[in-house]
């Protein structure tokens, strides 16, 4: 056991390329059946932060992959190349870490089925428009401070009626419905051209989308200071309808939908 | 230590969901299950974000190195964003348009042009049929596209038409009507 990850290491200082070559890092294979599929991925080291980011070529067998993309990338972590680095946790769409962009879209690399075609080959680039922290790892904190800033939880002053729980009838509930679901893994907000020219005063599709969740809510007694905070030329009315965010959801939401909901309010309050 | 608390942990937990259990095997060595059961510890410090004054300007610093993901160049073309933007441009060759030659029109008189309907299209009449064409189409095309687009965004103001499939449909129907429409009217 010792011997092999012995080996397994060495293979892998063996195959690490230095960062001025862009030259495929092939997997070795003897078997003549093997699936070879590239996939280009973009690359930036903040420990040589003069160096301008490249993309570096990875070649693997899709016979020995999983068939998600974000198995060809752990893969490629393990047995290639441990210098790349990007962020992943439940590899099932829950927890929106390995939100990317994958062949042009912005996705969830654990949702991404990798297309079996081997003369297609795959671009994996981190959210666009974003700080790159390394690799496929982007800044996200000014989006969650965004997040913060709309006061996402429940306010109010009026005890419940019987001391115990805040009711909500059917219907009530229902409203929530296309909203709770958002894991905020940040897809659409790095997806809309607006978000990308006005970053820093754009709440942007995700943060709107909580916005307007928490102005759905029946329960919520801050509605009108929710929306008095949103009523300006930047927090939402930056949005000109382009659509980009419900197109590249992967939760299958509709950001769009929630924003022309909190525009409408806004116009006929 | 840590692993001490954990033992504990879990063991009050345990009492505090079976208390007859407990209480056969261990009298008095645990504290009544009703209390513990809600005194819960958390060894891990959460961090506030208020006073991060000096947080922020260690990310100012590292955003002047850091460099910006690739973004109009690698995303994929869709109707959704290249119609937005073509919306624009043509919105801006209009007004554009619409503003130099009001200018125009108006200093006409005091500089001796001609830009009355009349005249203007009595010029135009002189020239080749390919270049009146051409010149009719960079007109209509632009305006019709704003104009069907423009009925699209008033739709989807009102938040209807808003799923991705009803946008992809509206989106070719708008491109199919704008061809359709602009070379009717460049060939009148």
């Amino acid at each position: 056991m010792i011997w092999t990850r012995g080996v397994a290491s060495a293979a892998a200082e063996q195959s690490f390329v230095p960062a001025s070559k862009t030259s495929t890092v092939k997997e070795p294979t003897d078997e003549p059946a093997a699936k070879m599929k590239k996939f280009h991925i973009y690359r930036w080291n903040p420990d040589a932060p003069t160096e301008k980011p490249r993309m570096q070529t990875y070649s693997i067998d899709l016979n020995k992959t999983g068939p998600m993309v974000l198995d060809a990338l752990i893969r490629i972590k393990n047995e290639i190349d441990p210098t790349l680095t990007f962020r992943r946790s439940c590899r099932e769409g829950i927890c929106g870490s390995c939100a990317m962009n994958i062949d042009g879209i912005n996705t969830l690399a654990c949702l991404c089925r990798i297309p079996t075609k081997t003369t297609q080959e795959m671009r994996i680039y981190p959210l666009p428009h974003t700080y790159v922290v390394k690799d496929l790892v982007p800044d996200l904190t000014l989006f969650y401070k965004q997040y913060k800033s709309i006061q996402p939880y429940l306010q109010r002053d009026t005890p419940a009626p019987d001391g115990r729980e805040y009711r909500q009838s059917k219907a009530e509930r229902r409203k929530l419905d296309g909203l709770y679901e958002c894991i905020l893994c940040a897809c659409c907000s790095t997806s809309c051209p607006s978000y990308w020219w006005n970053t820093e005063l754009y709440l942007g599709p995700a943060i709107l989308l909580q916005s307007y969740r928490w102005l759905a809510d029946s329960r919520d007694e801050r509605k009108q200071q929710r929306k008095d905070a949103l009523n300006n030329s930047m927090s939402v009315f930056r949005c000109h309808t382009i659509l980009n965010c419900s197109r590249t959801c992967p939760k299958g939401l509709n950001p769009a939908l929630a924003i022309a909901e909190i525009k409408k309010s806004l116009a006929f309050a | 230590m840590l692993a001490n608390r954990a033992v504990q942990t879990s063991m009050r937990r345990l009492a505090a969901r079976q208390p007859g259990l407990m209480a056969l095997g261990s009298q008095g060595k645990f504290a009544p299950p009703a209390i513990v059961a809600l005194s819960q510890r958390r060894p891990v410090a959460t961090e506030r974000l208020s006073d991060s004054q000096a947080q922020n300007s260690i990310l100012v610093n590292q955003r002047l190195k850091r460099p910006v993901a690739p973004h109009l160049s690698i995303y994929q073309p869709q109707i959704t964003w290249y119609l937005s933007s073509a919306h624009r441009i043509t919105g801006a060759i209009l007004s554009g348009g619409f503003y130099i030659f009001g200018a125009a029109y108006l200093v006409a008189p005091l500089v001796g042009w001609h830009l009355e309907s009349a005249s203007l299209a009595a010029a135009v009449a002189a020239w080749p049929f390919a270049v009146k064409f051409a010149a009719k189409v960079f007109v209509s095309l632009p305006f019709t596209f704003h104009a069907y687009n423009g009925v699209r965004h008033l739709i989807w103001d009102t938040g209807s038409m808003m799923t991705n499939q009803k946008v992809i449909q509206s989106g070719w129907t708008v491109l199919g009507l704008t061809v359709a429409s602009s070379l009717y009217l460049a060939l009148m």
